[in-house]
């Protein structure tokens, strides 16, 4: 699963671009918002410019 | 809630469709799920000055500095100067966007378009299996808002078109991600951009120094998603790039955000739906600029909008003027400038040092980007002969 670090993030929205699912990753104004539909792919956490995504172990 | 069209996004390109269309007499709602229109700034915020004058009249209270040109600078240090209006129409002015994109915003809501802030798009309403407006939510409330159009100017983040069924999804290779700072530094040339090039430096991308009046400037950087290679990269290398070009700046503000450096879209329409800005992948892949061409399309998207409201027909079919306007000059120039950006981010950084030097003897101050990519060609044959078809 996602981990969204919502000390670091910035809010950009830049990693739901890439996300493969659409329904599975949201910008809420100033929170993250990952469902149950995430794969688990983690490509979005190359993709977040501050390192606040990371896929949990 | 009922409106002829309504548009998701309170950008550039979201305001000036919702301009576009307030002006022509129809109802228009405009959408912002931010409660502050313009912030936090997700953007360097560089404009051609001619690009901006060509679109709206020009208000002193949002040009943060007026340039006199750019400084490109190779890994190794070495730098050229282009002029203003000659360095690929990029630079010009640096914008305040914190106020130009409200300023849009109040004009389209002066013009009739009805804007609502804090409001976030949840999904399409379909009727007998056409879109006919979306479910929103205000401040925890859910509610639906009814249009037979609606103009997808959401953004990078974009949903309107998936929803849609027009995939926006980027890949890594076709997203730049980035990250900036707002720098006190007495070393801050006020009346120059600055292009910084290397692998190192923004893998895939450019860093850059773009100047927001005295002493102080928008310090940022890009990598291309492909490229990044570790966990928050854009930030670290940023702070290295802080060390060793302003060690004693004083940052006062963190921008980051994402910009496609993508081809052109397939489709920017579908039935009863269209994508205008980064919605629709309208960033210059090589450059990264997105206001004025999001801008552009955003008014000739309101224009073909407003037509076929008033026909009566918003079938794709109907919209496609949109797209065919959008392609000649736009799409086709940003679509040869992708195909120079997947050539150049395969270049080592000797490749980047020896094009840069091969210039040093030339005028580069009159040249444009297309004069200069003809200069590089001519000079560095052997390396660049994959560009000739690109560049002529």
């Amino acid at each position: 699963m996602l981990d969204a670090n919502r000390y670091k993030c910035c809010y950009c929205g830049a990693y739901v671009s890439v996300c493969p699912t659409c329904s599975s990753m949201e910008l809420m104004e100033t929170w993250i918002e990952v469902s149950q539909g995430c794969k688990d792919c983690s490509v979005c956490t190359k993709i977040c410019p501050v390192g606040a995504l990371e896929a949990e172990v | 809630m009922k409106y002829d069209v309504l548009v998701v996004g309170a950008g550039p390109a979201g305001s000036m469709a919702a301009k576009t269309l307030a002006e022509a007499g129809l109802s228009v709602v405009m959408l912002e799920k931010r409660q502050e229109i313009g912030d936090p700034v997700r953007c360097a915020e560089a404009v051609s000055k001619r690009g901006l004058k060509d679109l709206v009249e020009v208000d002193p209270r949002w040009i943060a500095a007026d340039l006199k040109g750019s400084r490109v600078f190779s890994p190794d240090g070495a730098s050229i100067v282009l002029s203003e209006e000659q360095s690929g129409g990029k630079t010009g002015y640096v914008l305040e966007r914190k106020i130009f994109d409200r300023t849009l915003a109040m004009e389209a809501a002066c013009a009739g378009a009805e804007v609502m802030v804090k409001t976030r798009a949840q999904g399409l309403l379909k009727r007998d299996g056409k879109i006919c407006g979306v479910s929103a939510i205000r401040s925890g409330d859910t509610f639906q808002i009814e249009a037979p159009l609606v103009i997808g100017a959401d953004g990078i983040e974009s949903k309107v078109g998936r929803w849609a069924g027009i995939d926006t999804t980027l890949k890594p290779k076709d997203i730049s991600t980035c990250a900036q700072f707002l720098v006190k530094d007495e070393s801050i040339d006020s009346n120059y951009c600055e292009f910084y090039f290397g692998n190192k430096i923004a893998p895939g991308a450019y860093a850059w120094i773009f100047p927001k009046g005295e002493k102080v400037a928008n310090v940022g950087l890009g990598v291309l998603g492909s490229r990044s290679s570790g966990i928050g990269e854009p930030l670290r290398l940023l702070q290295e790039f802080m060390k060793s070009h302003l060690p004693k700046g004083k940052v006062v503000e963190m921008d980051v955000g994402g910009v496609p450096v993508a081809p052109q879209l397939e489709a920017m329409t579908t039935d009863g739906v269209m994508l205008v800005g980064d919605a629709a992948h309208q960033s210059d892949p090589l450059t990264g600029g997105g206001i004025i061409t999001g801008m552009t399309a955003g008014v000739i998207a309101g224009e073909v909008a407003a037509d076929a409201i008033s026909r009566g027909d918003v079938k794709r079919a109907s919209l496609r003027d949109y797209e065919d306007r959008w392609k000649e000059p736009n799409g086709n120039k940003l679509q040869r400038h992708y195909d120079l950006k997947e050539f150049f981010i395969g270049l080592t950084d000797e490749d980047l040092n020896n094009l840069l030097h091969s210039l040093t003897n030339e005028d580069t101050v009159k040249m444009d980007l297309r004069d200069m990519l003809k200069s590089l060609l001519k000079l560095n044959p052997k390396l660049l002969w994959g560009l000739r078809h690109v560049i002529f």
